[in-house]
């Protein structure tokens, strides 16, 4: 169990140090839901090729670690109205908050951000009270 | 050159992303799982991260990016409704599937057919988004 709170803060520590360059030398913010987003609904046109290359980044580097680490796997359920009334309200949620876990919780949190921190406040209960009631009471999940 | 500096950041991400275990949606559904096997890991990755971010916002003080004019404009004071709303659904959406927009494209390669379907679904929830807000928008004007 602690091995693996020793991954999850070296992975946190990338995953900050990720947005940190791009904030320092990019004067982006790095926030998934946000720079995805823009690309599907067009609001990001002018800076396609950033948003694409981040992407581009975003899959393969993860795809090369894993076939390196021996394969990883997601354990996501299969069932498949939970996976896309899961991806629905992921997609419209975090664009209608303007941010997710990296926009809102780490790069908003990181500035004292009140809309981050209540943003992360109500995306962590809602969760949270999701996984009691569909897990717990109905055993959906 | 920007372009090289957006793809070494999603990599970086991803990277960081796959060894914090944030792709392995039973990690994230445990830290969820207050009332079950509680799993902590989510707040070590939460507090990794948030540590070099500070950090950086630090440092943005008085000066201007490598390759940009200007840092972003401080946040806006407004919560808005839509923020609320828009939290709870994201949420309840990351309860149930233990996936949010990142790891769900950084497990692209490895996360199978349902992990595509995740990700069509986001994307077409994303679609939705903007109109959804404009009418949230018209009944908080009406109202």
């Amino acid at each position: 169990m602690p091995m693996d709170w020793i991954m999850g803060l070296a992975g946190g520590l990338l995953i900050g140090g990720a947005a940190a360059l791009f904030l320092l030398v990019n004067g982006r913010i790095m926030g998934a839901s946000g720079i995805v987003g823009g690309l599907v609904d067009g609001s990001g046109r002018h800076d396609w090729h950033e948003r694409a290359a981040l992407i581009a980044g975003l899959i393969s580097v993860p795809a090369v670690a894993a076939t390196m680490l021996g394969g990883a796997q997601t354990y996501l359920t299969t069932n498949w109205a939970v996976i896309i009334i899961a991806g629905l309200l992921v997609g419209v949620g975090t664009r209608l908050a303007n941010g997710c876990t990296s926009g809102h919780g780490v790069c908003g949190i990181s500035r004292l951000s009140l809309r981050g921190i209540v943003a992360t406040a109500f995306y962590i209960g809602a969760g949270g009270l999701t996984v009691v009631i569909f897990k717990h009471a109905l055993g959906v999940i | 050159m920007r372009v090289i500096v957006s793809f070494l950041v999603g990599g970086l991400f991803g990277l960081g992303l796959l060894v914090s275990g944030m792709t392995d949606t039973t990690k994230v559904q445990g830290w969820l799982d207050v009332f079950g096997n509680w799993d902590p890991t989510l707040a070590f990755v939460m507090g990794g991260a948030i540590v070099p971010m500070a950090i950086a916002w630090r440092l943005t003080q008085g000066r201007k990016p490598v390759l940009a004019d200007a840092f972003p404009a401080p946040p806006e004071p407004r919560l808005g409704r839509n923020l609320v709303i828009g939290s709870t659904l994201f949420g309840m959406g990351w309860g149930l599937a233990g996936l949010c927009p990142g790891p769900a494209i950084a497990s692209l390669s490895f996360g199978g057919f349902g992990g595509v379907i995740f990700l069509v679904a986001m994307l077409a929830g994303m679609l939705v988004a903007p109109p959804l807000r404009n009418r949230l928008d018209q009944q908080a004007i009406a109202v």
